[in-house]
C-alpha cells in the first residue's frame, strides 16, 4: 500500500512545535434576542500527530470553534476575532478559496451523524471520491480505487461492490465508517471529530474507536476530538481541555485532568458520572443548576453560580473578575493551587469511589 | 423539599423474594411488514421482541440494558399497554392484562406509568406546567384532599422544582427542568410501577446525574417498582438492583446487580460491559477484558437461527445454529442469575491472555503494527 504512505518530508516539522494554534479565538452570533458569545476567547495548540480531546455540555461552544477552524460559519451571521494559525497560514482572515484548498485535504472533518451528513442523493463510494478528485487532480478510475482501498481499510466488506451503494443502504456504523474513510482519503495533517460515536452503540462505538486510533497511528494525523463523554476522551486523546460556556477552564494532558483535575466544573463532571467499578452505595453528585445562557452569560468566572467553592475565595472576586487559564496544565479558577489540590483530595476524591 | 409530602409506603415485603408484582411470559410483538402491488399482503414481520420472559417485584427496580433495535423499548410499551402484544402473557398484580380491553384497562393504567425519553416532545407545548401534571387526576376523576392544584404543588416541589411555575410553559424550563416535569407527572396517579424510557439519555451530563438521584429518591422513598430502560450501562448499575440484558428481541442473561456486572455468563453481555469507555481514575493499568464485535445488530426481519448472537459471537459452534439456547441458570451461576448460552464464558471480566478482536478491519491494522 505504498499509495497512502504520503511523503515524509511534509511531515517532519522542526521540533514538536504546534501545527495548529489558536490563539483569543471569538466567535460571536448576532440573533434576534442579542448577541450569543459562543467562543469567548479561547486558546489551545494541538501537535502534529497528537490528539486533543475536547469535552464540555452542550453550548460549551466545542462544536462552533471547530467550525470556525474549518471556517464554516456563515459571515453574515458571525463575527470571528483572533487568530487560528495552521502550519504557519492564518485561517481567520483567509479567503474562501484558500479554504476550499484546505477542507477535506490538510484538515479534514467526522461529523456526528453520518446520516445528515453523507448526501442520500449520491452513492457513498462517489462522495468518498469526490474529495481526492477535487483535491489530487486524479482520474474516475483513480478515484474509484482509492476509495475502494479506503473502505476496505475501515472494514466495510466487499467494498468495490459497497462503492455503488447509497448512504441509506449502510448500517449506523457503517455509514460512520464510510465518513472516516471519507475524511481519510486525502491524507490529512489534522482530522476535527465532533461526536463521531455519539449517535452509535456501545459496541460500535468501541470498533468506531479503536479504528480511530490504529488509522491515526498509520497516517500520523493530528486529531481534534470533541466529545461529551469523559470516558470515551480518556481512550482518546492525549491532551484535554475542558470547555464552560465559551471557555477553557481547564487543561492539561488526559492523566493529569482526569486523575487530578483542578476546576471545580471537572470536579463536578467526574462526580456527577457513574463508573463500572463505582461504588453503588454512594449517590451522585450532579453540578447544581444548569448551564449558562450564552446571551448572557455571567459575571466574572462564568462558573461561578454553580460553583460549590466560591466561599473559599476572598471577596467577590469569583462574581466580579474572570480568572486566566495559564498555559499548559492549569485551571482558570481563583481557588489558590493549594486550596484545590486539599478540596479535591478532602472531599472530591472520596465521591469517586 | 419539604418532608411533608407523603405518599403511599410500599406495601408487602421488599427484603428477601419480593412478591412479583409484574410478570410477563413469551412476550413476543411482531411488527407486520405489508407490501406486493396492486394487492398488499403480509410480506414478513419485524420481530421486535420475541419471547421475553421478566418479572418486576413490588418496589423493585429492574433495569432493561441492550443497544439500539433490540426491543428494550418496544418491551416497555408492551407492559404499559401502548402497544397489544401479538403473543406472550403480561399479569399484573395477579390480574391477566395482555389483552385487556380499555375498559378492563382503566384501572390498571393509573398504576403503571410511564416516563419518555425526550422531554422536548413528551410534554404538550400548549398546556401550562400545571395542566400537564393535573390531566392524569382529571382523567382518572380523582379529588384528592385539599384539591387538584395543592396536589400539583405538591408534586412539583416533591421533584425539585418551584411550585410556584404552575402556570409556566414547558418552553420555558432547560431540558432537566422538563424531564422533572414528566417525572412529576408519572407520579401524580400514585403509581405502584414506573416504566422509564431512557430517562436520562437526553440530557447533559451534569443534568443526568440530577435526574438519576431524584427517580433515586421517588424509588426508594415511595417503593415505586421501576423498570428501567437505559443503553448506559454505568447509569443502570447505579439505579437497578436486578437487571435483564436484550439482543435482538430476547433477553439473553438476566441476573442482579452483582452477576450481571462481575460474574456475567453470557458474550454478549462481556462484549457489551467491556465496550463501556472507563474513566480510569487510579494509576493501575486496564485490567478489564478487550472484546471488539465487528459489524452490526443483524436485522431483526431475518434474526439468525438458534442464538440469536452467534453471527457475532467468538464461541459459536453448530449446535448454537440450530438450536436456541434457553434461558436457564447455568453451572456456577447463582441463584436468580440465568443465561440463555449453549457456551458460556467464565463468570469474569478481567482482562484475557489475548484480547478478542473480531472486526476484520480492526484486526489487520493491529496485526500490522505489531
Amino acid at each position: 500500500m505504498t499509495t497512502l504512505t504520503k511523503t515524509e518530508g511534509a511531515k517532519a516539522p522542526g521540533g514538536p512545535e504546534a501545527f495548529l494554534s489558536v490563539r483569543d479565538l471569538r466567535v460571536r452570533f448576532s440573533t434576534e434576542d442579542g448577541i450569543v458569545k459562543a467562543v469567548d476567547g479561547l486558546s489551545f495548540d494541538v501537535e502534529r500527530g497528537k490528539t486533543l480531546g475536547i469535552v464540555g455540555e452542550s453550548g460549551s461552544g466545542k462544536s462552533v470553534t471547530n467550525l470556525t477552524v474549518l471556517g464554516l460559519h456563515n459571515p453574515k451571521t458571525a463575527t470571528v476575532e483572533g487568530e487560528i494559525v495552521l502550519d504557519g497560514k492564518e485561517l481567520v482572515t483567509a479567503t474562501e478559496k484558500e479554504m476550499e484548498k484546505l477542507r477535506g485535504n490538510k484538515v479534514a472533518m467526522i461529523f456526528q451523524d453520518p446520516l445528515t451528513a453523507l448526501s442520500p442523493y449520491y452513492t457513498v463510494g462517489r462522495q468518498i471520491a469526490e474529495p481526492f478528485m477535487k483535491h489530487t487532480g486524479a482520474s474516475k478510475k483513480e478515484a474509484k480505487a482509492r476509495a475502494v482501498e479506503m473502505l476496505d481499510k475501515v472494514g466495510i466488506p466487499q467494498p468495490a461492490m459497497r462503492f455503488n451503494d447509497y448512504p441509506h443502504q449502510f448500517s449506523g456504523g457503517m455509514r460512520q465508517r464510510a465518513m472516516i474513510a471519507m475524511s481519510l482519503i486525502c491524507d490529512p495533517d489534522l482530522l476535527i471529530a465532533d461526536e463521531p460515536t455519539t449517535a452509535l452503540d456501545v459496541t460500535v462505538q468501541a470498533q468506531i474507536l479503536d479504528l480511530l486510533k490504529d488509522l491515526q497511528q498509520e497516517f500520523g494525523s493530528a486529531i481534534i476530538f470533541i466529545t461529551h463523554d469523559l470516558g470515551v476522551i480518556s481512550k482518546m486523546a492525549d491532551d484535554l481541555l475542558v470547555m464552560y460556556s465559551g471557555r477553557a477552564v481547564e487543561r492539561g494532558s488526559v492523566r493529569e485532568v482526569l486523575r487530578a483535575p483542578q476546576h471545580p466544573y471537572t470536579w463536578g463532571l467526574l462526580s456527577s458520572m457513574p463508573r463500572l467499578g463505582g461504588d453503588t452505595a454512594q449517590a451522585l453528585t450532579p453540578i447544581p443548576g444548569s448551564p449558562p445562557s450564552l446571551l448572557n452569560p455571567p459575571s466574572g468566572c462564568p462558573f461561578h453560580p454553580r460553583c460549590a467553592f466560591t466561599a473559599e475565595v476572598s471577596g467577590n472576586r469569583c462574581s466580579d473578575e474572570r480568572p486566566p487559564l495559564p498555559a499548559g496544565r492549569g485551571a482558570a479558577c481563583h481557588l489558590g493551587d493549594e486550596q484545590r489540590s486539599t478540596l479535591f483530595i478532602e472531599q472530591i476524591k472520596p465521591r469517586l469511589g | 423539599m419539604s418532608d411533608k409530602l407523603t405518599l403511599p409506603k410500599p406495601q408487602g415485603p421488599v427484603d428477601g423474594a419480593v412478591e412479583p408484582l409484574l410478570s410477563v411470559e413469551g412476550l413476543t410483538k411482531h411488527f407486520p411488514i405489508y407490501g406486493g402491488f396492486p394487492i398488499k399482503r403480509k410480506v414478513g414481520a419485524v420481530q421486535a421482541v420475541d419471547g421475553v420472559d421478566l418479572t418486576v417485584g413490588v418496589g423493585e427496580s429492574v433495569g432493561l440494558v441492550g443497544e439500539s433495535g433490540c426491543g428494550k423499548s418496544t418491551t416497555g410499551r408492551l407492559i404499559t399497554r401502548l402497544l397489544e402484544p401479538t403473543a406472550g402473557r403480561i399479569t399484573y398484580a395477579g390480574q391477566d392484562i395482555s389483552h385487556a380491553s380499555r375498559r378492563q384497562l382503566a384501572p390498571v393504567r393509573s398504576e403503571i406509568q410511564m416516563i419518555f425519553q425526550d422531554p422536548y416532545s413528551s410534554l404538550n407545548p400548549r398546556q401550562t406546567v400545571g395542566t400537564i401534571i393535573k390531566s392524569p387526576m382529571e382523567v382518572n376523576r380523582i379529588n384528592p384532599p385539599g384539591g387538584v392544584e395543592k396536589r400539583v404543588r405538591e408534586l412539583l416541589e416533591l421533584v425539585g422544582l418551584n411550585p410556584e411555575h404552575y402556570n409556566r410553559f414547558p418552553h420555558e424550563f432547560s431540558g432537566g427542568q422538563r424531564q422533572r416535569i414528566g417525572v412529576a407527572r408519572a407520579l401524580a396517579l400514585n403509581p405502584k410501577l414506573i416504566v422509564a424510557d431512557e430517562p436520562v439519555s437526553a440530557l447533559d451530563v451534569s443534568i443526568q446525574a440530577q435526574v438519576v438521584n431524584l427517580l433515586q429518591k421517588v424509588q426508594e422513598e415511595m417503593g415505586i417498582a421501576f423498570l428501567f430502560i437505559a443503553h448506559d450501562l454505568a447509569i443502570v448499575r447505579h439505579f437497578s438492583q436486578r437487571l435483564a440484558v436484550m439482543y435482538l428481541g430476547k433477553v439473553v442473561e438476566v441476573g442482579d446487580r452483582d452477576s450481571i456486572y462481575n460474574r456475567p455468563r453470557h458474550p454478549y453481555t462481556h462484549a457489551l460491559l467491556s465496550a463501556v469507555p472507563e474513566v480510569t481514575l487510579d494509576d493501575g493499568t486496564e485490567d478489564r477484558e478487550r472484546i471488539r464485535l465487528s459489524g452490526d445488530v443483524p436485522s431483526p426481519i431475518h434474526p439468525p437461527s438458534g442464538c440469536r448472537f452467534r453471527t457475532r459471537c467468538w464461541k459459536a459452534q453448530d449446535k448454537c445454529a440450530t438450536t436456541v439456547p434457553p434461558l436457564v441458570q447455568v453451572p456456577g451461576n447463582r441463584e436468580g442469575h440465568l443465561t440463555a448460552c449453549h457456551f458460556p464464558e467464565n463468570p469474569t471480566t478481567e482482562a484475557r491472555a489475548e484480547d478478542i478482536v473480531l472486526d476484520p478491519a480492526l484486526a489487520a491494522l493491529e496485526k500490522e503494527a505489531t
